[in-house]
């Protein structure tokens, strides 16, 4: 596709607005993400990071601002097509897990398709299998969340976010609650996808290790983008950039 | 198995404890409903089959003759007329066999009887009782009372000289089938006592009728009562009990006869029989009321409880009219699992009802009639207040915030 993926303009997002305690968190966001682009969203806590991935998620609107996904602008959307359009070009991975308790793994890769396609056939259930193998969950397809450890639960979020393929994954501190160890290969395996199928990944981090192994690194302070750099530039600055 | 589906059974499967409480609240709604309905008609039923198993549904009697003023007062002149009410004698109804041939013909109606009734006595050696002489077309009589059914001795014969008499009559006057006993009445002219054959005795289930019921033929009754080829009264019954007394004002407008309905004669009882149903349906719209609260006070308390995975549905891309209709869903199938379990329930309770209650005899109270329509009705109002039901949580779930919802 021509353009970019997406494309936030002076966006702006309050809560509460017209009542007394309306809280400003976005002051005017510009920021354009390109197909296939692996991106860390970084920021002191409050700064607004899941304010904005929520935006982009489709999840909330903003106050104010143009936001343009795969070339639609969403302002003027109906519920239902906005609904569609998160369906078919976002995959979320969230920071605890917030995977279906009541469904198993598969269960949960397969969600997605069942809302989108309707009733699961055996092919379905054949590529939701592969894509757990993928992810190194071959043995746990059946499993209940709650069976599964910390990393084996964002392994499965993943591979749920990724079973529609979609051109975007918004993913929260994926590995926020997770030890070094794991956080290394959830990170990885999201490398490997973006690499291997080209999805575009946008990652709220804290942690500067991870975000210099990113394309771009994108700096929020107080609900504006403070930093924005690309590749070459991180190696050097990304530590000091760092804000926790 | 599509989304919906998919997650509301899952859903109800998860909350495996709240599931079980409505699905019981529900069952025994339907189990209280379906039993307490059918518990009443069958009472009612009974009551009215006893009532008016010998009684005629609708009475057609002449128009009552009413004095009008002669004189009409001169011009200036105010006349201040003072009017006796006359006194009613026994009189043929116009046209009888014409109004018996339309009434047959009138659709509603079951059965038609044209009869000759009045005053007499029934004497045998020193003993005389006054009793109510009916002059009846056996055949046609029989589908209005069903005397036949009710016959304890002889046989329901009234031809040539013979009588029929109630078991107490017949005790009164100490005779038993085949003795003779006279017939008297007032009327001029009248063939005065003649002897009659009791042919048979019934027992009408009331000792009023069988002291003073005495059967005889048409044409005996006829020149008893001095009207000769008359017929003081037609019996009628009809096919909805409760569409009597409609009827009857109906017919009484268009032949300008007096047509007395049951309804009117036994008033007390259809009061008695209104006020039941009344009570009964408040006793259902309570019943029902409870029940709806239940399952929604449960859904809504889910509702909340489920924030979370309502919002990540929603960031997967269902849409808010897909997860109301999980809720939905939930309450319909609570509500077929509720009155499915809720049927049998009240069969049950019906059943064990009636081996335990007992009339005094140790006879059954009344026939158990279960009715398709009322479990079929049943389990429609408990579908449709179930979906009403998840009808508020319903919507609370598809309004959720997901961002909120997922920022939990
Ligand atoms: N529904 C809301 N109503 C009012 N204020 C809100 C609401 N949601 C978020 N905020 C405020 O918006 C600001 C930004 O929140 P946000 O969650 O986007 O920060 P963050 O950068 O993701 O922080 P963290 O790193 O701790 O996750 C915070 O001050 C928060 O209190
Ligand atoms: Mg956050």
């Amino acid at each position: 596709m021509d353009g970019p993926l997406l494309e936030l303009d002076a966006i702006r997002k309050s809560y509460g607005t017209g009542t007394e305690v309306e809280t400003r968190v976005l002051h005017g966001i510009d920021l354009s993400i390109r197909a296939g682009e692996f991106t860390a969203l970084v920021g002191p806590s409050g700064s607004g990071k899941t304010t904005l991935l929520n935006l982009i998620g489709l999840l909330e609107p903003p106050t104010s601002g143009s936001y343009r996904l795969l070339g639609r602008e969403t302002a003027a959307l109906p519920e239902q097509e906005i609904t569609l359009l998160r369906a078919s070009s976002i995959g979320f991975v969230f920071q605890f897990h917030h995977l279906l308790p009541a469904f198993t793994a598969v269960e949960n890769v397969l969600m997605p398709g069942l809302i989108a396609r309707g009733p699961v056939t055996a092919v379905d259930r054949r590529r939701a299998q592969a894509l757990l193998a993928d992810v190194g969950l071959a043995d746990r397809v059946d499993f209940l969340p709650r069976k599964l450890s910390g990393g084996q639960q964002q392994r499965v979020a993943i591979a749920r976010a990724l079973s529609l393929a979609p051109p975007l994954v918004l993913a929260d501190e994926p590995t926020g609650n997770l030890d070094t160890h794991s956080a290394d290969d959830i990170f990885a395996l999201m490398r490997r996808f973006n690499e291997q199928a080209g999805t575009a990944f946008l990652i709220v981090t804290h942690d500067p290790r991870l975000a210099r192994r990113c394309d771009r690194i994108v700096q929020l302070v107080d609900g504006l983008i403070a930093g924005d750099r690309t590749n070459e530039a991180i190696a050097t600055a990304a530590d000091s950039t760092m804000a926790r | 198995m599509p989304f919906e589906w998919v997650v509301a059974l899952r859903f109800l499967r998860e909350g495996r404890f709240q599931t079980a409480l409505i699905v019981v609240g529900a069952s025994v709604g339907v189990a209280v409903v379906i039993f307490i309905t059918t518990l009443v008609t069958g009472l009612q039923a009974n009551t009215i089959k006893r009532v008016l198993g010998a009684q005629a549904h609708i009475v057609v009697t002449p128009r009552q003759e009413v004095s009008r003023p002669q004189l009409a007062p001169a011009a200036g002149e105010t006349l201040l007329p003072r009017i006796e009410a006359r006194a009613q004698r026994l009189r043929s109804i116009d046209q009888w066999q014409a109004l018996a041939a339309e009434l047959e013909r009138t659709p509603g109606i079951g059965a038609v009887s044209p009869i000759v009734s009045g005053a007499g006595f029934a004497l045998r050696g020193d003993a005389s009782k006054a009793v109510n002489l009916i002059g009846v077309d056996p055949a046609r009589h029989d589908r209005i009372i069903h005397l036949t059914d009710k016959m304890i001795a002889g046989r329901f014969a009234v031809q040539a000289g013979d009588v029929v008499i109630g078991r107490d009559l017949a005790a009164d006057l100490g005779a038993a089938v085949g003795d003779r006993i006279r017939l008297q009445t007032a009327q001029q002219g009248a063939a005065v006592s003649d002897a009659y054959t009791v042919a048979g005795l019934f027992d009408l289930g009331s000792r009023a009728a069988n002291r003073t019921s005495v059967f005889v033929g048409f044409r005996t009754a006829q020149s008893l009562l001095d009207l000769p080829g008359g017929a003081s009264e037609i019996d009628v019954t009809v096919d909805r009990l409760f569409g009597a007394e409609a009827l009857a004002q109906d017919l009484a407008a268009r032949t300008g006869q007096s047509f007395d309905s049951w309804m009117k004669t036994f008033d007390q009882l259809v009061a008695a029989i209104h006020a039941q149903d009344i009570t009964t349906a408040l006793i259902r719209l309570f019943v029902i009321l409870i029940v709806a609260l239940g399952i929604a006070s449960v859904l809504v308390v889910w509702v909340v409880q489920k924030r979370r995975e309502i919002g990540i549905l929603r960031a997967m891309g269902a849409s808010r009219g897909k997860i109301q209709r999980v809720f939905l869903l939930q309450g319909a199938i609570v509500a077929i699992a509720g009155s499915t379990i809720g049927s049998l329930l009240s069969s049950l309770m019906l059943f064990v009802f009636l081996k335990v209650a007992r009339n005094a005899d140790g006879s059954q109270i009344f026939d158990l009639d279960l009715s398709p329509t009322l479990y079929v009705t049943a389990a429609l109002v408990a579908v449709a207040v179930g979906l009403l039901a998840a009808a508020v949580p319903a919507r609370s779930a598809a309004r959720l915030d997901p961002a909120q919802a997922i920022r939990m």
